[in-house]
């Protein structure tokens, strides 16, 4: 048996090695909760109960982020609920009724995919914002941001499908086709149930995502805290306000900056782990 | 992958190569992103008259001050006077701005005065028409806190930034501009430079008069303009040679240019 | 009939889907027809940026990006070769560590540049600079960079590291001769991929490389990308726009390349390597 001891020198400095670089990554998650809860934890401690407050005012010492929080959630949820149908209906169309589509569209989606935020944001703030105020001012606001968000999403959770059917058992669809299911009545009854758990756990995923989501929020959501009484009205979310009052914020609106950094890793931690359930991952 | 490796090693290297060149000593200014662009193309000047390096970040007025107290800035920029409790640092008026009030080009309105202003900005004038109640409604466009631009314009119309009812809120001069731009019933308020070279470039905007004076740099120059801002650099504690000569260049009378470049008036005039 | 109207919808949605999008790279090829040319990349802005070209921000986005990578892909494979040789597959550690490391790959980016800011810029000192704005971006992708090489070297058949024990080759000899050239192209495709999301990122980048437009000449200088280029650019600079939509052309078809280098290296649609 080859024991431990037995091993030359280059083994063990590499067994070394390893087992460093394994808990770096555990040490580059923990140090930025660190970094950012010494930042925040006065102020939490002391102010913490203001943040469920809606006023955001930091010249005056208010700082609730209520309405912020709830505009990241509605600006994602919305952009969610518009993006996973069109790309999960998407992906099984290409497979299972254009087939031939698939690869060229598959790799269209790809670079869409890889598009900047930064170039998806101008597009909105030029082009989407001006139009959706045509029909309902001001075109900056909560739709506004869903959509360009939902654009953004698509890519990802279309791929994400397409490898969740992908992995499906092919006697499926191969029976299926032996009773001759339309292909609508087999996606519906059979194959998409069947990825289901895939489907959504990446779904959600991309539901992370759009949270994090900064610089095409930034440009067209209209950057107004408030809770919004429609979806035309203008938004703010945790994420933008970050970028926006970050640079010029001193003091307790810094810290109160980090505070909210630290929120929107608690949140997508959240989601992380019910994707895992969704998906059946154990991850302990 | 050997020879992919190779390749990549010879990019790295030709990258950095590329990249090095005479290194002197650098000046570091940093704060308000009006003045910042402006503050890039001196740098550039400076730099190829004297081969001293200059970097400008923005970061917003409040930044350049606090960076030069710490010592993390030589220069800050600060676009406004420097207020009572900011008299530790040393203030050099380098040019003059204004701010504007913007509105789309093809809005029929001419001019506001004061107290119009305040009600479209508190939200109790919510149309274009006065008085209806249908029609085009005004969508208010405001800057976001801790800006000096967003600063002056309250303190000028006497108001707080929690009177003020928003449709829309911008961080910098341009992301305002398109916003007007982009809406004809949108209202704004920029600097004053920033919207000219606009407005002068064909973006669909106009400048409102302010109390019956038209925003205009002729007007701006004679002091009438009601709400006039300074343009500064601040310096903390005793000035180091480099930096003393970086500030003489910059009130050059042959560098008067860049500044109406930008439609700015530089502190000569 | 349902599979009718089924055929007819996908057209529907691919349109959806497809049209904003070509529109969008439609404008900004538009947009910036005066400006694109090869002088363009190879000229320095000037005027703030408004004039001149993009070289020095090549420039900088290349340190940028190359130290990101110095960074991330060693850490990155170091552990990567953690969870795939030292722990198996299914062992609480491992698990644990997959969970981390999902945790990383959730955290907003801009919470990234928080971090960086806080820590690389202020608590270790390096301010404003390309160390500080790779430093925070290595971490970003450090995450992207595991998964994959992980991916590829679990790929490596089984029947290589029965071969290995029954030769009793060392740890490092199969590290070295056996396991890394066989999964070398998953591992460069994670190398890419990760190049692809430090490249798109710019809300990192605000708070930690800084905003200076000229060439820089040392890795303590603060640079900008070409992603923070297009957002000054639109968002300060008066004039800005032609230039912004002109630099965003050159970063797409940099990402439109890298995604091409991809496949090459893959040989097959990415969906089918995310399995």
């Amino acid at each position: 048996m080859i024991t431990t001891s037995s091993l030359p020198l280059s083994d063990r400095l590499l067994t070394l090695v390893l087992r460093l670089c394994g808990v770096l990554a555990a040490l580059v998650l923990g140090g930025i909760v660190v970094v950012l809860l010494v930042q925040a934890l006065p102020f939490l401690i002391n102010e913490g109960a203001g943040i469920w407050q809606s006023t955001w005012q930091p010249g005056q010492g208010e700082y609730g982020m209520a309405p912020m929080i709830a505009g990241s959630l509605f600006v994602s949820v919305l952009a969610l609920v518009l993006a996973a149908p069109v790309a999960v209906l998407l992906a099984a169309w290409l497979r299972y009724f254009a087939p031939r589509l698939r690869r060229p569209v598959l790799a269209g989606v790809e670079l869409m995919a890889g598009i900047p935020s930064v170039v998806y944001g101008l597009w909105g703030m030029l082009v989407l914002v001006p139009w959706i105020n045509q029909w309902v001012p001001p075109g900056a606001s909560w739709l506004a941001g869903s959509l360009v968000l939902g654009l953004m999403i698509v890519p990802l959770a279309l791929l994400v499908t397409d490898a969740a059917l992908g992995q499906l058992p092919l006697r499926y669809q191969r029976a299926g086709e032996a009773l001759a299911l339309s292909r609508v009545g087999m996606l519906r009854r059979v194959l998409l149930p069947r990825a289901a758990p895939g489907i959504v756990g990446g779904v959600v995923l991309q539901f992370g995502r759009a949270l994090g989501e900064t610089m095409a929020v930034l440009m067209v959501c209209g950057n107004v805290v408030q809770w919004p009484d429609s979806v035309f009205a203008p938004v703010r979310t945790l994420t933008a306000n970050i970028a926006l009052e970050m640079a010029y914020a001193t003091g307790d609106h810094r810290v109160a900056l980090f505070a909210s950094g630290l929120l929107l890793i608690a949140v997508t931690g959240l989601l992380l782990m019910a994707s895992w359930r969704l998906r059946g991952v154990s991850h302990g | 992958m050997q020879f992919g490796l190779r390749w990549l090693g010879g990019a790295v290297i030709v990258l950095f190569l590329v990249g090095c060149g005479e290194s002197g000593s650098t000046l570091t200014v940093t704060g308000s992103s009006t003045i910042a662009p402006l503050m890039a193309e001196l740098a550039e000047h400076y730099e190829t008259e004297t081969g001293i390096q200059v970097d400008v970040q923005s970061g917003g007025s409040g930044r350049g001050m606090g960076d030069v107290r710490q010592g993390l800035a030589d220069l800050g920029m600060v676009s406004r006077a420097l207020k009572a409790d900011e008299q530790d640092l040393d203030g050099h008026l380098i040019g003059r701005d204004g701010i504007a009030i913007i509105v789309h080009r093809d809005n029929p309105v001419r001019a506001l005065n004061d107290d119009q202003v305040r009600a479209i900005y508190t939200g109790k004038m919510q149309r274009w028409d006065a008085g209806s109640t249908e029609g085009r409604p005004i969508i208010v466009v405001h800057k976001a806190q801790g800006r000096s631009t967003q600063e002056l314009f309250l303190a000028h119309f006497q108001l707080e930034d929690s009177q003020v009812q928003p449709d829309r809120v911008i961080g910098e001069n341009q992301q305002g501009i398109k916003a007007v731009a982009g809406d004809p019933f949108a209202i704004g308020y920029v600097s004053i430079g920033t919207a000219i070279y606009e407005a002068d470039n064909g973006t669909a905007i106009r400048l409102l008069p302010l109390e019956g004076k038209p925003a205009s740099l002729a007007v701006l120059a004679q002091g009438d303009y009601p709400l006039a801002r300074e343009l500064n650099l601040v310096t903390h504690g005793e000035m180091s040679q480099p930096v003393a000569d970086f500030l003489a260049f910059v009130t050059r009378t042959d560098m008067a240019d860049v500044y109406h470049d930008y439609y700015f008036l530089p502190a000569a005039e | 009939m349902a599979d009718r109207v089924a055929w007819l919808a996908g057209w529907v949605l691919l349109a959806l889907v497809m049209v904003p999008v070509a529109l969008m790279v439609t404008a900004l090829w538009q947009q910036s027809a005066d400006v694109l040319s090869v002088g363009f990349l190879l000229e320095d802005p000037g005027r703030a940026g408004r004039s001149g070209g993009i070289a020095a921000l090549l420039i900088s986005t290349g340190w940028i990006l190359a130290l990101c990578l110095l960074v991330a892909v060693p850490v990155g494979l170091g552990c990567a070769l953690y969870l795939s040789e030292s722990l198996p597959a299914d062992s609480r550690r491992a698990q644990w560590l997959g969970g981390v490391l999902d945790m990383l790959a959730a955290v907003p980016s801009i919470v990234y540049g928080l971090f960086g800011y806080q820590f690389f810029a202020i608590t270790l000192g390096l301010g404003f600079s390309i160390l500080s704005g790779a430093l925070a971006l290595s971490l970003m992708v450090l995450p992207l960079m595991i998964r994959s090489a992980e991916q590829a070297m679990r790929a490596v058949p089984m029947g290589y590291r029965q071969a290995r024990d029954a030769l009793a080759l060392s740890r490092w000899g199969w590290v070295r001769r056996i396991l890394l050239p066989c999964a070398a192209p998953g591992i460069a495709v994670g190398i890419i991929l990760s190049a692809g999301r430090a490249l798109a990122e710019t809300a990192v980048l605000l708070f930690t490389a800084g905003y200076v437009l000229r060439r820089p000449d040392s890795l303590f200088d603060s640079g900008r990308t070409l992603s923070v280029h297009i957002y000054d650019l639109a968002m300060n600079v008066p004039g800005g726009m032609p230039r912004a939509a002109a630099t965003a052309v050159v970063l797409v078809a940099l990402l439109v390349v890298l995604n091409l280098l991809v496949r090459r290296v893959l040989r097959q649609p990415m969906t089918e390597a995310l399995v």
